[in-house]
Protein backbone atom coordinates (compact mmCIF):
# COMPACT_ATOMS: atom_id res chain seq x y z
CA UNK A 1 0.00 0.00 0.00
CA UNK A 2 2.59 2.09 1.21
CA UNK A 3 5.11 1.54 -1.89
CA UNK A 4 1.66 2.18 -4.16
CA UNK A 5 1.52 5.53 -2.69
CA UNK A 6 5.09 5.84 -2.82
CA UNK A 7 4.71 5.10 -6.81
CA UNK A 8 2.30 7.69 -7.68
CA UNK A 9 3.39 10.40 -5.34
CA UNK A 10 7.43 10.09 -7.19
CA UNK A 11 5.67 9.68 -10.73
CA UNK A 12 3.90 12.87 -9.88
CA UNK A 13 6.95 14.69 -8.90
CA UNK A 14 8.92 13.86 -11.96
CA UNK A 15 6.72 14.90 -14.31
CA UNK A 16 5.91 18.18 -12.88
CA UNK A 17 9.76 18.68 -13.01
CA UNK A 18 10.19 17.77 -15.86
CA UNK A 19 7.43 20.32 -16.81
CA UNK A 20 9.62 23.00 -15.06
CA UNK A 21 12.17 22.80 -17.63
CA UNK A 22 10.01 22.33 -20.57
CA UNK A 23 7.15 24.88 -19.66
CA UNK A 24 6.85 27.76 -22.14
CA UNK A 25 5.07 29.87 -20.15
CA UNK A 26 6.86 30.63 -17.02
CA UNK A 27 4.05 31.16 -14.82
CA UNK A 28 3.03 27.21 -15.68
CA UNK A 29 6.99 26.27 -14.64
CA UNK A 30 6.91 28.33 -11.09
CA UNK A 31 3.63 26.17 -10.52
CA UNK A 32 4.95 22.88 -11.52
CA UNK A 33 8.13 23.79 -9.14
CA UNK A 34 5.20 24.52 -6.21
CA UNK A 35 3.80 21.10 -7.35
CA UNK A 36 7.13 19.37 -6.79
CA UNK A 37 7.81 20.76 -3.54
CA UNK A 38 4.42 19.19 -2.89
CA UNK A 39 5.45 16.00 -3.38
CA UNK A 40 8.61 16.37 -1.33
CA UNK A 41 6.62 17.26 1.32
CA UNK A 42 4.69 14.22 0.68
CA UNK A 43 7.89 12.20 0.85
CA UNK A 44 9.02 14.05 4.72
CA UNK A 45 5.11 12.86 6.00
CA UNK A 46 6.09 9.29 4.73
CA UNK A 47 9.47 9.06 6.33
CA UNK A 48 7.96 10.28 9.79
CA UNK A 49 9.42 14.05 9.62
CA UNK A 50 5.69 16.10 9.31
CA UNK A 51 7.81 19.38 11.41
CA UNK A 52 10.02 19.44 7.55
CA UNK A 53 7.04 18.65 5.58
CA UNK A 54 4.78 21.52 7.15
CA UNK A 55 8.03 23.90 7.38
CA UNK A 56 9.19 22.64 3.11
CA UNK A 57 5.45 24.14 2.22
CA UNK A 58 5.20 27.24 4.06
CA UNK A 59 8.50 28.22 3.34
CA UNK A 60 9.40 26.63 -0.36
CA UNK A 61 5.40 26.72 -1.39
CA UNK A 62 4.13 29.02 0.58
CA UNK A 63 6.86 32.14 1.20
CA UNK A 64 9.61 31.46 -2.07
CA UNK A 65 7.32 30.66 -4.63
CA UNK A 66 4.77 33.52 -4.06
CA UNK A 67 7.64 35.43 -4.42
CA UNK A 68 8.76 34.34 -7.48
CA UNK A 69 5.53 34.28 -9.07
CA UNK A 70 5.29 37.80 -8.10
CA UNK A 71 8.49 39.28 -9.76
CA UNK A 72 7.28 36.90 -12.87
CA UNK A 73 3.82 38.97 -13.31
CA UNK A 74 5.32 41.77 -12.02
CA UNK A 75 8.12 41.55 -14.86
CA UNK A 76 5.10 40.70 -17.31
CA UNK A 77 6.81 37.88 -18.88
CA UNK A 78 4.86 36.48 -21.68
CA UNK A 79 5.69 33.01 -23.14
CA UNK A 80 9.60 32.37 -23.46
CA UNK A 81 10.97 31.55 -27.02
CA UNK A 82 12.85 28.41 -26.25
CA UNK A 83 15.37 26.74 -28.32
CA UNK A 84 15.54 23.42 -28.84
CA UNK A 85 18.47 20.87 -29.59
CA UNK A 86 20.92 22.95 -28.73
CA UNK A 87 24.48 21.44 -27.36
CA UNK A 88 23.51 22.83 -23.86
CA UNK A 89 20.50 21.09 -23.49
CA UNK A 90 22.35 17.81 -24.79
CA UNK A 91 25.47 18.23 -22.59
CA UNK A 92 22.49 19.05 -19.37
CA UNK A 93 21.07 15.44 -19.98
CA UNK A 94 24.09 13.69 -20.49
CA UNK A 95 25.56 15.20 -17.09
CA UNK A 96 21.84 14.53 -15.67
CA UNK A 97 21.83 10.74 -16.96
CA UNK A 98 25.50 10.06 -15.84
CA UNK A 99 24.56 11.59 -12.08
CA UNK A 100 21.03 9.32 -12.44
CA UNK A 101 23.36 6.12 -13.05
CA UNK A 102 25.78 6.69 -10.79
CA UNK A 103 22.81 7.62 -7.81
CA UNK A 104 21.46 3.99 -8.72
CA UNK A 105 24.70 2.25 -9.31
CA UNK A 106 25.61 3.25 -5.34
CA UNK A 107 22.14 2.50 -3.85
CA UNK A 108 22.51 -1.03 -6.01
CA UNK A 109 26.19 -2.12 -4.88
CA UNK A 110 27.07 0.82 -2.55
CA UNK A 111 27.34 0.10 1.49
CA UNK A 112 24.66 2.88 1.92
CA UNK A 113 21.61 0.79 1.89
CA UNK A 114 20.12 -0.25 4.97
CA UNK A 115 22.03 1.35 7.65
CA UNK A 116 20.13 2.54 10.17
CA UNK A 117 21.04 5.80 11.87
CA UNK A 118 20.89 7.32 15.16
CA UNK A 119 17.34 8.46 14.85
CA UNK A 120 15.11 5.37 14.34
CA UNK A 121 11.25 5.70 13.64
CA UNK A 122 10.79 4.19 17.16
CA UNK A 123 12.58 6.96 18.93
CA UNK A 124 10.93 9.87 16.46
CA UNK A 125 7.50 7.93 17.98
CA UNK A 126 8.05 8.18 21.45
CA UNK A 127 10.11 11.54 21.63
CA UNK A 128 8.55 13.48 18.82
CA UNK A 129 9.82 14.24 15.84
CA UNK A 130 9.69 18.11 16.79
CA UNK A 131 11.61 17.82 20.14
CA UNK A 132 14.46 15.95 18.28
CA UNK A 133 14.91 18.33 15.63
CA UNK A 134 14.63 21.45 18.24
CA UNK A 135 17.18 19.95 20.85
CA UNK A 136 19.40 19.31 17.78
CA UNK A 137 19.78 22.42 16.48
CA UNK A 138 19.77 24.29 20.19
CA UNK A 139 22.83 21.75 21.28
CA UNK A 140 24.57 19.91 18.79
CA UNK A 141 24.48 22.85 15.46
CA UNK A 142 23.98 25.74 17.99
CA UNK A 143 26.95 27.66 16.16
CA UNK A 144 25.46 26.65 12.46
CA UNK A 145 22.38 27.74 13.50
CA UNK A 146 23.54 30.94 14.99
CA UNK A 147 26.00 31.88 12.31
CA UNK A 148 22.72 31.38 9.71
CA UNK A 149 20.55 33.47 12.11
CA UNK A 150 23.33 36.15 11.86
CA UNK A 151 24.11 36.11 8.21
CA UNK A 152 20.42 36.20 7.42
CA UNK A 153 19.95 39.27 9.67
CA UNK A 154 23.28 40.81 7.54
CA UNK A 155 21.11 40.17 4.03
CA UNK A 156 17.97 41.96 5.62
CA UNK A 157 20.07 45.08 6.67
CA UNK A 158 21.95 44.93 3.35
CA UNK A 159 18.41 44.62 1.85
CA UNK A 160 17.08 47.79 3.92
CA UNK A 161 20.28 49.69 2.80
CA UNK A 162 19.66 48.68 -0.79
CA UNK A 163 16.19 49.66 -0.73
CA UNK A 164 15.73 52.97 1.31
CA UNK A 165 17.05 56.20 -0.55
CA UNK A 166 17.97 57.95 3.01
CA UNK A 167 19.02 56.24 6.26
CA UNK B 1 -15.60 -5.26 14.15
CA UNK B 2 -12.25 -6.70 14.42
CA UNK B 3 -11.70 -7.71 11.05
CA UNK B 4 -8.40 -5.36 10.50
CA UNK B 5 -7.49 -3.66 7.25
CA UNK B 6 -4.06 -2.79 7.17
CA UNK B 7 -3.64 -3.33 10.74
CA UNK B 8 -6.50 -1.02 11.88
CA UNK B 9 -10.10 -1.72 12.88
CA UNK B 10 -12.72 -1.52 10.43
CA UNK B 11 -14.30 0.75 12.50
CA UNK B 12 -11.55 3.21 12.14
CA UNK B 13 -12.74 3.69 8.55
CA UNK B 14 -16.29 3.85 9.08
CA UNK B 15 -15.79 6.52 11.88
CA UNK B 16 -13.03 8.28 9.43
CA UNK B 17 -15.61 8.17 6.92
CA UNK B 18 -18.19 9.81 8.53
CA UNK B 19 -16.01 12.17 10.79
CA UNK B 20 -15.04 13.65 7.27
CA UNK B 21 -18.82 13.81 5.76
CA UNK B 22 -20.43 14.96 8.60
CA UNK B 23 -17.49 17.88 8.74
CA UNK B 24 -17.68 18.89 5.17
CA UNK B 25 -21.61 19.23 4.88
CA UNK B 26 -21.45 20.91 7.96
CA UNK B 27 -19.00 23.55 6.65
CA UNK B 28 -20.40 23.82 3.39
CA UNK B 29 -23.84 24.65 4.81
CA UNK B 30 -22.50 27.51 7.60
CA UNK B 31 -20.67 28.44 4.06
CA UNK B 32 -24.27 29.09 2.27
CA UNK B 33 -25.91 30.20 5.18
CA UNK B 34 -23.00 32.67 6.55
CA UNK B 35 -23.56 34.42 3.05
CA UNK B 36 -27.18 35.01 3.87
CA UNK B 37 -25.96 35.59 8.02
CA UNK B 38 -23.57 38.53 6.60
CA UNK B 39 -26.40 40.22 4.43
CA UNK B 40 -29.05 40.26 7.12
CA UNK B 41 -26.64 41.27 10.03
CA UNK B 42 -25.54 44.21 7.96
CA UNK B 43 -28.70 44.94 6.59
CA UNK B 44 -30.00 45.14 10.52
CA UNK B 45 -26.66 47.19 11.33
CA UNK B 46 -27.51 49.76 8.68
CA UNK B 47 -31.31 49.78 9.45
CA UNK B 48 -32.81 48.01 6.47
CA UNK B 49 -33.83 44.36 6.09
CA UNK B 50 -31.91 42.08 4.13
CA UNK B 51 -33.61 39.89 1.89
CA UNK B 52 -36.70 39.12 2.79
CA UNK B 53 -38.12 37.88 -0.34
CA UNK B 54 -37.33 33.95 -1.03
CA UNK B 55 -38.71 32.31 1.63
CA UNK B 56 -39.78 33.66 5.32
CA UNK B 57 -37.87 36.43 6.08
CA UNK B 58 -35.54 35.35 3.15
CA UNK B 59 -34.61 31.99 4.32
CA UNK B 60 -33.98 30.59 1.22
CA UNK B 61 -31.72 33.51 -0.47
CA UNK B 62 -28.64 31.18 -0.50
CA UNK B 63 -30.31 28.75 -2.32
CA UNK B 64 -31.62 31.08 -5.14
CA UNK B 65 -28.15 32.68 -5.56
CA UNK B 66 -26.61 29.41 -5.69
CA UNK B 67 -29.38 28.41 -8.53
CA UNK B 68 -28.56 31.60 -10.03
CA UNK B 69 -24.46 31.54 -10.36
CA UNK B 70 -24.95 27.61 -11.13
CA UNK B 71 -26.55 28.91 -14.49
CA UNK B 72 -25.18 31.42 -15.52
CA UNK B 73 -23.10 31.99 -18.76
CA UNK B 74 -19.46 30.73 -18.50
CA UNK B 75 -16.99 33.43 -20.07
CA UNK B 76 -13.58 32.59 -20.32
CA UNK B 77 -11.73 36.12 -21.52
CA UNK B 78 -10.23 35.30 -25.03
CA UNK B 79 -6.47 36.98 -24.11
CA UNK B 80 -6.59 34.54 -20.69
CA UNK B 81 -3.98 31.86 -19.69
CA UNK B 82 -7.21 29.50 -20.38
CA UNK B 83 -5.34 26.66 -17.71
CA UNK B 84 -4.20 28.68 -14.91
CA UNK B 85 -7.65 30.49 -15.45
CA UNK B 86 -9.59 27.48 -14.55
CA UNK B 87 -7.39 25.82 -11.95
CA UNK B 88 -7.36 29.16 -9.50
CA UNK B 89 -11.04 28.70 -8.19
CA UNK B 90 -9.89 25.26 -7.27
CA UNK B 91 -6.53 26.33 -5.77
CA UNK B 92 -8.51 28.95 -3.87
CA UNK B 93 -11.02 26.66 -2.25
CA UNK B 94 -9.38 23.49 -1.60
CA UNK B 95 -6.71 24.73 1.14
CA UNK B 96 -9.72 26.69 2.66
CA UNK B 97 -11.88 23.00 3.50
CA UNK B 98 -8.70 21.36 3.98
CA UNK B 99 -7.81 23.31 7.16
CA UNK B 100 -10.28 21.58 8.92
CA UNK B 101 -8.69 18.09 8.82
CA UNK B 102 -6.84 19.36 11.78
CA UNK B 103 -9.35 20.97 14.14
CA UNK B 104 -10.59 19.00 17.03
CA UNK B 105 -14.85 20.06 17.36
CA UNK B 106 -15.52 17.88 19.95
CA UNK B 107 -14.60 15.58 23.29
CA UNK B 108 -14.21 11.75 22.30
CA UNK B 109 -17.59 10.37 21.68
CA UNK B 110 -17.99 6.12 22.46
CA UNK B 111 -20.30 4.54 19.92
CA UNK B 112 -21.05 0.88 20.80
CA UNK B 113 -18.10 0.57 23.22
CA UNK B 114 -15.67 2.10 20.17
CA UNK B 115 -14.23 5.51 21.08
CA UNK B 116 -13.78 8.22 18.66
CA UNK B 117 -12.05 11.34 19.06
CA UNK B 118 -14.12 14.21 16.86
CA UNK B 119 -11.02 15.29 15.01
CA UNK B 120 -10.87 13.95 11.29
CA UNK B 121 -7.04 13.48 11.33
CA UNK B 122 -6.86 11.83 14.73
CA UNK B 123 -7.41 7.88 15.98
CA UNK B 124 -7.89 6.82 19.64
CA UNK B 125 -5.97 4.41 20.62
CA UNK B 126 -8.42 1.51 22.41
CA UNK B 127 -5.86 0.11 24.25
CA UNK B 128 -3.93 2.80 25.57
CA UNK B 129 -6.77 4.65 25.69
CA UNK B 130 -4.85 8.06 24.14
CA UNK B 131 -5.59 10.35 21.39
CA UNK B 132 -2.77 10.19 18.48
CA UNK B 133 -3.26 13.09 15.99
CA UNK B 134 -1.56 15.26 13.77
CA UNK B 135 1.41 17.02 15.79
CA UNK B 136 2.49 19.76 13.66
CA UNK B 137 -1.36 20.48 13.08
CA UNK B 138 -1.01 24.05 14.16
CA UNK B 139 2.27 23.97 11.15
CA UNK B 140 -0.10 22.39 8.79
CA UNK B 141 -3.10 24.90 9.18
CA UNK B 142 -0.42 27.77 8.29
CA UNK B 143 1.02 25.82 5.69
CA UNK B 144 -2.59 25.57 4.30
CA UNK B 145 -3.63 28.99 4.72
CA UNK B 146 -0.18 29.79 2.67
CA UNK B 147 -1.65 28.26 0.12
CA UNK B 148 -4.48 29.97 -0.37
CA UNK B 149 -3.33 32.70 -1.74
CA UNK B 150 -2.13 30.76 -5.22
CA UNK B 151 -5.57 30.72 -5.79
CA UNK B 152 -5.99 34.43 -6.06
CA UNK B 153 -2.74 35.13 -7.54
CA UNK B 154 -3.12 32.94 -10.10
CA UNK B 155 -6.85 34.43 -10.97
CA UNK B 156 -5.41 38.15 -10.89
CA UNK B 157 -2.76 37.14 -13.43
CA UNK B 158 -4.36 34.39 -15.76
CA UNK B 159 -7.63 36.92 -16.06
CA UNK B 160 -5.25 39.02 -18.00
CA UNK B 161 -6.88 42.36 -16.97
CA UNK B 162 -5.26 45.24 -15.10
CA UNK B 163 -7.59 45.31 -12.47
CA UNK B 164 -7.28 41.65 -12.08
CA UNK B 165 -3.42 42.01 -12.27
CA UNK B 166 -3.69 45.07 -9.23
CA UNK B 167 -6.01 42.87 -7.08
CA UNK B 168 -3.79 39.85 -7.01
CA UNK B 169 -0.93 41.88 -6.80
CA UNK B 170 -1.56 43.05 -3.85
CA UNK B 171 -3.22 40.18 -2.08
CA UNK B 172 -0.37 38.12 -2.47
CA UNK B 173 1.92 41.46 -0.82
CA UNK B 174 -0.82 41.41 1.81
CA UNK B 175 -0.95 37.54 2.44
CA UNK B 176 3.10 37.35 3.15
CA UNK B 177 3.44 40.31 5.17
CA UNK B 178 0.18 39.65 7.60
CA UNK B 179 1.51 35.38 7.65
CA UNK B 180 4.94 36.75 9.18
CA UNK B 181 2.94 38.21 12.21
CA UNK B 182 0.05 35.46 12.82
CA UNK B 183 2.88 32.39 12.88
CA UNK B 184 4.60 34.45 15.63
CA UNK B 185 1.72 35.54 17.73
CA UNK B 186 0.95 31.51 17.54
CA UNK B 187 4.61 30.88 18.63
CA UNK B 188 3.74 32.18 21.96
CA UNK B 189 0.83 30.21 22.37
CA UNK B 190 3.21 27.28 21.31
CA UNK B 191 5.40 28.28 23.98
CA UNK B 192 3.01 27.56 26.82
CA UNK B 193 1.25 25.07 25.86
CA UNK B 194 5.02 23.23 25.34
CA UNK B 195 3.03 21.20 21.74
CA UNK B 196 2.10 21.63 18.56
CA UNK B 197 -1.37 19.15 18.87
CA UNK B 198 -3.93 20.95 18.18
CA UNK B 199 -5.85 17.98 20.57
CA UNK B 200 -3.16 18.97 23.18
CA UNK B 201 -3.35 22.77 22.79
CA UNK B 202 -7.23 22.37 23.66
CA UNK B 203 -6.75 19.79 26.40
CA UNK B 204 -3.88 22.76 28.25
CA UNK B 205 -7.38 25.50 27.95
CA UNK B 206 -9.34 22.89 30.37
CA UNK B 207 -11.73 24.36 32.93
CA UNK B 208 -11.64 28.05 31.09
CA UNK B 209 -7.92 28.43 31.30
CA UNK B 210 -7.97 29.49 27.62
CA UNK B 211 -4.74 31.30 26.34
CA UNK B 212 -6.94 34.25 25.18
CA UNK B 213 -6.70 35.06 29.09
CA UNK B 214 -2.92 34.46 29.10
CA UNK B 215 -1.91 35.52 25.73
CA UNK B 216 -4.03 38.90 24.96
CA UNK B 217 -2.03 40.33 22.64
CA UNK B 218 -1.18 37.45 21.04
CA UNK B 219 -5.34 36.76 20.20
CA UNK B 220 -6.03 40.44 19.44
CA UNK B 221 -3.03 40.36 17.14
CA UNK B 222 -3.38 36.72 15.34
CA UNK B 223 -7.21 37.32 14.97
CA UNK B 224 -7.09 41.00 13.10
CA UNK B 225 -3.53 39.44 11.22
CA UNK B 226 -6.34 36.32 9.69
CA UNK B 227 -9.16 39.37 8.79
CA UNK B 228 -6.17 40.33 6.79
CA UNK B 229 -5.06 37.29 5.53
CA UNK B 230 -8.32 36.07 3.94
CA UNK B 231 -8.85 39.91 3.00
CA UNK B 232 -12.39 40.62 5.02
CA UNK B 233 -12.98 44.43 5.70
CA UNK B 234 -11.16 46.66 6.51
CA UNK B 235 -8.51 44.66 4.57
CA UNK B 236 -10.11 43.98 1.23
CA UNK B 237 -7.75 45.80 -0.43
CA UNK B 238 -7.95 43.24 -3.57
CA UNK B 239 -11.35 43.32 -4.34
CA UNK B 240 -12.04 47.14 -3.80
CA UNK B 241 -15.10 48.07 -5.59
CA UNK B 242 -14.55 51.62 -6.12
CA UNK B 243 -10.87 51.14 -7.56
CA UNK B 244 -10.12 47.73 -8.59
CA UNK B 245 -14.11 47.01 -10.02
CA UNK B 246 -13.98 43.75 -8.29
CA UNK B 247 -10.13 43.11 -7.69
CA UNK B 248 -8.92 39.60 -8.77
CA UNK B 249 -12.29 38.07 -9.75
CA UNK B 250 -13.06 40.78 -11.91
CA UNK B 251 -13.05 38.74 -15.17
CA UNK B 252 -15.12 35.51 -13.65
CA UNK B 253 -18.63 34.12 -13.76
CA UNK B 254 -21.01 32.13 -13.13
CA UNK B 255 -19.71 28.27 -11.09
CA UNK B 256 -16.01 30.07 -10.67
CA UNK B 257 -17.06 33.16 -9.35
CA UNK B 258 -19.02 31.22 -6.94
CA UNK B 259 -16.20 29.09 -6.00
CA UNK B 260 -14.11 32.23 -5.29
CA UNK B 261 -17.22 33.71 -2.89
CA UNK B 262 -17.38 30.02 -1.08
CA UNK B 263 -13.90 30.01 -0.62
CA UNK B 264 -13.70 33.79 0.99
CA UNK B 265 -16.31 32.06 3.47
CA UNK B 266 -15.22 28.73 3.76
CA UNK B 267 -11.39 31.21 5.18
CA UNK B 268 -13.52 33.14 7.20
CA UNK B 269 -15.23 30.07 9.27
CA UNK B 270 -11.63 28.30 8.74
CA UNK B 271 -9.88 31.29 10.82
CA UNK B 272 -12.62 31.31 13.08
CA UNK B 273 -12.43 27.52 13.95
CA UNK B 274 -8.65 28.05 14.77
CA UNK B 275 -9.34 30.87 16.89
CA UNK B 276 -11.46 29.07 18.65
CA UNK B 277 -8.80 26.26 19.09
CA UNK B 278 -5.82 28.20 19.77
CA UNK B 279 -7.24 30.74 22.26
CA UNK B 280 -10.95 30.18 23.28
CA UNK B 281 -10.52 26.78 25.06
CA UNK B 282 -11.85 24.64 21.55
CA UNK B 283 -14.74 22.89 22.84
CA UNK B 284 -14.50 23.41 26.77
CA UNK B 285 -17.51 24.95 28.28
CA UNK B 286 -19.72 24.17 30.82
CA UNK B 287 -20.62 19.91 30.95
CA UNK B 288 -24.63 20.78 30.54
CA UNK B 289 -23.80 20.49 26.92
CA UNK B 290 -21.91 18.50 24.72
CA UNK B 291 -18.40 20.27 23.80
CA UNK B 292 -19.41 20.32 19.97
CA UNK B 293 -21.72 22.59 21.32
CA UNK B 294 -19.87 24.72 22.49
CA UNK B 295 -16.99 24.53 19.61
CA UNK B 296 -19.85 25.54 17.34
CA UNK B 297 -21.47 28.72 19.25
CA UNK B 298 -17.81 29.93 19.54
CA UNK B 299 -17.01 29.65 16.26
CA UNK B 300 -20.58 31.28 15.16
CA UNK B 301 -19.72 34.30 17.96
CA UNK B 302 -16.73 34.91 16.26
CA UNK B 303 -17.93 35.06 12.87
CA UNK B 304 -20.57 37.37 13.60
CA UNK B 305 -18.20 39.42 15.37
CA UNK B 306 -16.42 39.60 11.90
CA UNK B 307 -19.20 40.75 10.39
CA UNK B 308 -19.61 43.48 12.87
CA UNK B 309 -16.25 44.34 11.69
CA UNK B 310 -16.95 44.78 8.23
CA UNK B 311 -20.11 47.23 9.06
CA UNK B 312 -18.07 49.18 11.57
CA UNK B 313 -14.69 49.99 9.71
CA UNK B 314 -14.01 51.79 6.62
CA UNK B 315 -11.37 50.37 4.69
CA UNK B 316 -7.33 51.07 5.32
CA UNK B 317 -5.06 52.56 2.87
CA UNK B 318 -3.15 50.60 1.07
CA UNK B 319 0.23 52.42 2.80
CA UNK B 320 -1.67 52.14 6.23
CA UNK B 321 -2.31 48.53 5.73
CA UNK B 322 1.60 47.98 5.31
CA UNK B 323 2.73 50.03 7.92
CA UNK B 324 0.17 48.22 10.57
CA UNK B 325 1.73 45.17 9.58
CA UNK B 326 5.57 45.59 9.57
CA UNK B 327 5.93 48.48 12.12
CA UNK B 328 3.22 47.89 14.60
CA UNK B 329 2.34 44.48 14.71
CA UNK B 330 5.50 42.34 13.77
CA UNK B 331 7.54 44.16 16.49
CA UNK B 332 4.73 43.54 18.86
CA UNK B 333 4.55 40.21 18.41
CA UNK B 334 8.34 39.98 18.68
CA UNK B 335 8.02 41.94 22.19
CA UNK B 336 5.29 39.01 23.01
CA UNK B 337 7.47 36.34 21.81
CA UNK B 338 10.56 37.58 23.99
CA UNK B 339 8.03 38.25 27.19
CA UNK B 340 6.77 34.87 27.00
CA UNK B 341 9.81 33.64 26.94
CA UNK B 342 10.92 35.08 29.81
CA UNK B 343 7.94 34.30 31.99
CA UNK B 344 8.40 30.83 30.94
CA UNK B 345 12.16 30.09 31.73
CA UNK B 346 12.18 32.16 35.12
CA UNK B 347 8.70 32.88 36.71
CA UNK B 348 6.50 29.74 35.73
CA UNK B 349 9.40 27.43 36.53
Amino acid sequence: MESIFFLIVAAVAVISSILVVTCKNPINSALSLVMTFFCLATFYVMLDAPFMAATQVIVYAGAIMVLIIFVIMLLNVRVETVKRGTHAVMAGSAIGLFILFQTVWFLMKGSMTGKVGEMTKEQIISVGHVELIGKAIFTDFLLPFEVTSVLLLAAIVGAVILAKKKI
Amino acid sequence: MDTLILGLPVAYYIAMVAKVLVAFVFVLLTVAYATYAERKIIGHMQVRLGPMRTGWHGLLQPIADGVKLFFKEEIVPSQASKFAFLVAPLVALIPAFISFAVIPFGDNITIGGYTVPLQIAAYYDQAGKQVFDVNVGVLYILAMASLGVYGIVLAGWASNSKYSLLGGLRSAAQMISYELAAGLAIISVFMLSESLSLHKIVADQAGGAWYAFKQPLAFVIFFICSLAEINRTPFDLPEAETELVSGFCTEYSSMKYAMFFMAEYANMITVCAVTTTLFLGGWHGPAFLPGWFWFIAKVYFLIFLCMWIRATYPRYRYDQLMRLGWKVFLPLTLVNVMATGFWVMFISK
